[in-house]
């Protein structure tokens, strides 16, 4: 379970610039909930997934996953807990890396990395597995350098990546914004496919609509960094659009949502 | 013909140095290449190891042990520059210029306050010494280093290859994506850097020895002659070494290729006064080859350059 309590945080306090990006968010996840976030540009959203991550720390306010306080914890600590998908593909992945030896690295997420191998070939063959369930070939390429790959295939590596050790949270942050519409619905397939499989509690970020209402249990619209909008069970599935864009008023040019 | 003759004779030198410097210069590949770090304090730790290690024999230290210490003194400079760099915030070049300026001083000291220290072959065990280097025998400097240069690779290559040598490479190609898979990005770089200063210091200490005298201005553009090594072991055989302990060797060659090239230009009659500038005009045309070779000469991939990806 994913607790976030009282969060604030604010950039660059004091200056011209000053811009409170998380205003008092409250937030509970339960396990195995995958929580689509949608909400207009500056609303809050990667922020609230960076602070949970770890990337800057938060101004006030508490995270606890699982009962482990977060809250003060460095990223690389907190990686042992988390999956992480970001909107860049070139983020996610060691270009200059082979496509194994970044699995290998995402393998030993959450243990010490020693002096053992950086790659055994035991691991080699659940790689090659895993990466078969893909679809997109890459387990005839595991010694190719990821830089090689195409966006999409970097996204469904790190996606792979982000679930080889089982998280305790899945953090997607537009993770197929980037994508072109057909790679991105395979991207969204399989995100769907392996949250599903391992019954992964998901926070994803996306600023599609539609994909918003079709994937998860439940959706979250964030405003001036905090939750304006939650919905669940039974009415987050009858929700459509429409309903979403009527109910919610959301024809302001601060909502500037793709349907 | 007498230019030809004179140069031949002086290639042996130039191999044996070349060589040693190689080891220098793989310490840069560490910073520069590996964690994308331009590391400047490899100019003082290239006057330091050679300082321990003189000092150490000349007070009757066993050489092994002298080299030892040498390389454990780079490796504290690496760990000072690490410091400044990750827990006080200092960017990395101005990191290494600080420790680069604060080991002059810590040279000096090493070195009891004289700014050149020389050590007598005939009174010590020295494992290279200039004066072996045309001699057939395993003693010879440039087999010495040879044997230096490729048990450092052997283990540079399976350090690398272990899960800790895995993730300093993950931390230099991607620093994002490592802290996200649970990498200790600073811990990495400090140890990075504290890997390559004790291969300069290692370096230092070797060509200290076969010189025959420690000199406090030693590593004085020390960080370019790595650099040039670096760059024209990837210009000349980065084609053909894929393999990463293959690169290590590339470096290697590359130092041999640079000290050669400056033999040929002081063979022709350039003074060593020139050699910095010399330095400097050979580094910037390797440097400018790839850029020139990506702008002017981009040739469409042939068919199947995939598979040799």
């Amino acid at each position: 379970m994913l607790e976030l309590k009282g969060i604030y945080k604010t950039f660059n306090a004091g200056t011209v610039n000053e811009k409170r990006a998380i205003d008092g968010l409250d937030l509970t996840l339960e396990n195995g909930d995958f929580v689509t976030v949608i909400g207009g540009n500056g609303a809050g959203k990667s922020t609230m997934l960076n602070l949970i991550a770890g990337v800057f720390p938060v101004d006030a306010g508490l995270i606890r996953l699982n009962g482990f306080n977060l809250t003060s914890l460095p990223e690389h600590k907190r990686a042992r807990f988390l999956g992480r998908v970001f909107q860049d593909p070139m983020m996610g992945t060691a270009a200059t890396m082979g496509i194994e030896e970044n699995l290998a690295l995402a393998y030993r997420r959450g243990k010490s990395r020693g002096l053992g191998h950086g790659i055994t070939s035991e691991e080699r063959g659940i790689y090659r597995e895993k990466l078969a369930t893909l679809g997109l070939g890459l387990e005839d390429r595991m010694t190719s350098k990821v830089g090689l790959l195409s966006g999409g295939q970097r996204q469904a590596l790190t996606l792979l990546m982000a679930t080889l050790q089982k998280p305790d949270l899945l953090l997607l942050d537009e993770h197929t914004a980037a994508l072109d519409p057909k790679t991105a619905d395979k991207v969204l397939q399989l995100t769907e496919e392996i949250v599903a499989r391992d019954n992964l509690t998901t926070l994803m970020v996306t600023h599609n609509m539609k994909n918003a209402i079709q994937y998860g249990n439940r959706l979250i619209m964030m405003d001036a960094g905090k939750v304006i909008v939650d919905i669940r069970g039974e009415e987050k599935k009858n929700l459509t659009v429409r309903d979403l864009l009527e109910k919610f008023n959301i024809e302001n040019d601060r909502m500037l949502l793709s349907e | 013909m007498e230019f030809f003759s004179d140069l031949l004779s002086a290639l042996p030198g130039a191999v044996a140095q070349g060589l040693i410097w190689g080891l220098m210069a793989i310490g840069v590949f560490i910073t520069f290449r590996v964690l994308d770090l331009a590391d400047l304090t490899v100019d003082g730790t290239m006057a330091t190891g050679g300082a321990v290690c003189i000092v150490l024999m000349t007070n009757g230290v066993n050489v092994w042990v002298a080299l030892l210490c040498a390389f454990i003194a780079g490796m504290l400079a690496g760990l000072v520059t690490g410091i400044l760099h990750t827990f006080m915030g200092i960017p990395a070049i101005l990191a290494g210029i600080l420790t680069q300026l604060a080991l002059f001083s810590i040279n000096l000291r090493i070195m009891d306050k004289k700014a050149n220290m020389a050590i007598n072959p005939n009174n010590y065990d020295l494992l290279v010494s200039l004066r072996n280097v045309k001699q057939l025998t395993i003693e010879n400097p440039i087999f010495v280093a040879a044997v230096f240069t490729v048990l450092v690779i052997a283990l540079l290559y399976w350090f690398f290859g272990t899960s800790l040598g895995c993730s300093i490479r993950a931390t230099g190609a991607n620093p994002n994506m490592s802290r996200a898979q649970g990498i200790n990005v600073n811990f990495n770089k400090v140890l990075g850097l504290m890997l390559s200063n004790g291969l300069v210091a290692l370096s230092s200490a070797l060509y200290c020895q076969y010189q025959g005298f420690a000199d406090v201005n030693a590593g004085r553009g020390a960080i370019v002659i790595g650099l040039a090594a670096v760059i024209i072991g990837e210009v000349v055989f980065g084609r053909i070494f894929r393999n990463f302990a293959l690169r290590l060797l590339g470096v290697a060659f590359g130092a041999v290729i640079y000290y050669a090239v400056i033999q040929i230009v002081l063979t022709a009659g350039l003074d060593t006064n020139d050699l910095k500038m010399i330095t400097a005009a050979v580094v910037a045309v390797f440097l400018a080859i790839p850029y020139w070779k990506g702008k002017y000469f981009n040739r469409p991939a042939k068919k199947g350059a995939d598979k040799n990806a």
